[in-house]
């Protein structure tokens, strides 16, 4: 009856909603309740752990200390003095959380920016310009997606350290960077290991335009310029808004680039280079570590939520189709 | 005591100036990029005006102006990625053949150092163990999870927990399972864990100094993490299913044990090889989970974390970068295998 039904959903609803018997009926149901019941279950059991971080980030210090988070059922106690003390505090020990959060700021928001525009014109010239060499270079761009950036970590710290100089002819003097200028070389080391997911994510979307579109708009005397400015960069900013997620996520979260080219002082350090320096070194202060792991993840959350559905449509891009 | 705004004036000075770069950088190149074709524009007309003048041939400059426009919408992609990307990878391979201070070349010694050192070998293993049970874990339950959760009430909910972890940085995932780990060894229990095994009637222990189970439970982190992300890509794949197909093969009288692997599972294979592929590669790279929680000690190690180790702390640049190459080695067979499927692709 419902070949021609367009979606899954609807046609498989229509054809298993309607088993001939009532013992299939009622079996159906049955099994649709425990199905449900055991997604619920395991959804819940998923948020458990987050959920105890944050019922304990509000709870007094000698109560995190003393009794477990599931306590504060039967005996409530609840306080923001971790969240003050986490990020205001002036005390070394206490964390000074808002001075790292403005540096996870300040790291960010040109790790993002640069890559995207970057990635956006690399992609266009890729999917709709012809040269020669364009399908072998794509390939190579898409095969740097996959290289640990392992790889790249110490030559690129001396690379800002020393310079480049070939047979003592000096190329590029050291950056010789200082304090809040070492800012520098962490958005310069982020968008270069950004730009190979950037630009196939980017070139996904970019190269299923339709070329009618191109090709009329050719005819019609416009330059690659132009037509990249007023036809592409309105079409594609769904895909924009996906790898601006996914970017922010991946530069927000990030230790091991961070760690190295930032640095641990106050001064550049991002929260969560601070944060895994607190759960070394200060292990049992619970009542830091719990607050300060929610301010860093409560960014990312909104981002998150409010988004989602843009990043599940990139990471669907980005996946299914590669 | 009070925080002193003041104290953070620089840093947002200093983005500014990166924003200010950013727009001259990305503006500029524009402004370039429509200036250039303008002038070509202009020299062309001035040939083709020289050229019905002087009654010669035509100009034909066609193919070389995209092979110029090209080259302006490839230039900071390309200087940025061989600045980053290409050149220093090809320099950590030559530095692994050097020693600590990358003076002397030591042939293969860094290799043979790797497979040697008892405590490197742990790393080794501790890694394999890693890259076999994360995408094998995660992608099993991504894809029960998927297919339990199809359909039912609260779906888009449901999903949205078990997604969530996807947001939250490794850091910050690992001071939460931290947590759930915690040990006391007077009083209430304060760790999750800990105060279960109590209930039950267990002794509670310190789970992240025993080898091997805390790198088992460090794995349990990476999958909390991953699950939500497979989950996601393959219930997509599930809802994408033709119709006709499930119900067809419900009025052939299928059951739903059948349906699963005679329908779902090859419907599916193409997305379920990106989610393991995917998976498999950022595992091989897992390094803030260790560092967070247990900085590689009590043998809990991998290649990242000691890679980290070796050359920005030890000052064993020759071995860390060993350490980096024998990575990619390991994801080499990885991108053959995604460059000829792409290729596949593209051709048909």
């Amino acid at each position: 009856m419902t070949t021609a039904t367009p979606t899954v959903a609807a046609g498989t609803q229509k054809t298993g909603g309607t088993p001939s018997t009532a013992a299939g009926r009622v079996r159906k149901r049955l099994n649709s309740r425990t199905a449900t019941l055991v997604s619920i279950v395991i959804a819940v059991v998923w948020t458990i752990p987050t959920f105890g971080l944050f019922v304990s980030s509000l709870r007094p210090e000698d109560e995190i200390k003393t009794t477990g988070w599931w306590t504060a059922f039967t005996n409530p106690q609840f306080t923001l003095e971790n969240y003050q003390q986490v990020l205001f505090g002036q005390s070394s020990s206490s964390g000074q959380l808002a001075g790292y959060f403005i540096n996870s700021l300040a790291i960010t928001i040109p790790s993002v920016l640069f890559p995207i525009a970057f990635a956006c014109l690399a992609a266009y010239a890729l999917a709709w310009i012809n040269f020669r060499g364009r399908d072998w270079l794509y390939i190579a761009i898409f095969a740097l997606q996959i290289v640990p950036l392992q790889m790249a970590l110490v030559p690129l710290l001396r690379f800002f350290s020393t310079g480049v100089s070939v047979g003592g002819i000096t190329l590029m003097p050291a950056w010789d960077l200082v304090d809040e200028q070492k800012f520098a070389q962490v958005w310069f080391a982020h968008t270069c290991f950004a730009l190979p997911f950037a630009v196939f994510l980017l070139h996904n979307f970019i190269s299923q335009l339709p070329g009618d579109l191109m090709e009329a708009a050719r005819v019609d005397g416009a330059t690659h310029p132009k037509i990249f400015r007023t036809i592409v960069l309105p079409l594609i900013t769904p895909a924009l808004a996906a790898i601006g997620i996914f970017q922010f996520l991946w530069v927000w979260n990030d230790l091991l680039v961070a760690l190295i080219f930032a640095g641990g002082s106050d001064e550049t350090a991002p929260l969560t280079v601070r944060l895994a320096e607190m759960a070394g070194t200060r292990g049992n202060e619970w009542q830091r570590l719990t607050a300060g792991a929610f301010v860093s993840i409560v960014v990312p959350l909104i981002v998150f939520l409010s988004l989602q559905r843009f990043f599940v449509r990139g990471l669907l891009a980005g996946s299914v189709k590669g | 005591m009070e925080f002193d705004f003041a104290d953070q004036q620089p840093k947002l000075l200093m983005l500014m100036y990166g924003l200010i770069a950013f727009v001259v950088v990305v503006g500029g190149l524009l402004l370039l990029l429509d200036v250039v074709p303008a002038q070509f524009a202009r020299r062309r007309e001035a040939q083709l005006v020289a050229a019905s003048v002087g009654g010669g041939p035509l100009p034909r400059r066609r193919k070389q102006r995209e092979g110029l426009f090209a080259f302006f919408f490839l230039l900071p992609t390309l200087l940025l990625l061989t600045i980053g990307l290409v050149v220093p990878a090809i320099r950590t391979v030559l530095l692994s053949l050097m020693d600590g201070s990358s003076t002397n070349w030591v042939g293969l010694r860094n290799y043979g150092w790797m497979f040697s050192e008892d405590s490197i070998v742990r790393v080794l293993i501790n890694t394999l163990i890693w890259v076999l049970l994360v995408p094998l874990v995660a992608t099993t339950f991504g894809l029960i999870y998927a297919v339990l959760v199809d359909k039912v009430r609260f779906e888009a909910v449901a999903k949205s927990l078990v997604f969530l972890p996807m947001a939250i940085s490794f850091v910050g995932a690992s001071i939460i399972w931290k947590f759930v780990y915690a040990f006391r060894g007077v009083g209430d229990q304060i760790g999750l864990l800990n105060q279960i095994v109590v209930s039950l009637g267990g002794e509670p222990k310190q789970w992240l100094l025993n080898s091997p189970l805390n790198t088992l439970l460090l794995i349990v982190i990476m999958v909390w993490i991953q699950a939500g992300f497979a989950m996601v890509i393959l219930s997509a794949a599930i809802k994408a299913i033709p119709g006709d197909i499930v119900e067809a093969a419900r009025l052939d009288g299928v059951s739903p044990w059948q349906m699963f692997w005679r329908i779902t599972m090859p419907s599916i294979r193409p997305a379920l090889i990106v989610v393991v592929v995917t998976i498999s590669i950022a595992t091989l790279k897992v390094f803030d989970i260790v560092r967070t929680a247990t900085n590689g000690n009590y043998d809990t190690s991998v290649i990242a974390t000691d890679m980290y180790n070796q050359a920005f702390r030890y000052g064993q640049s020759g071995r860390g970068s060993a350490l980096a190459v024998f990575l990619f080695i390991l994801v080499i067979p990885i991108v053959i295998y995604q460059v000829r499927n792409l290729r596949q692709q593209r051709e048909g």
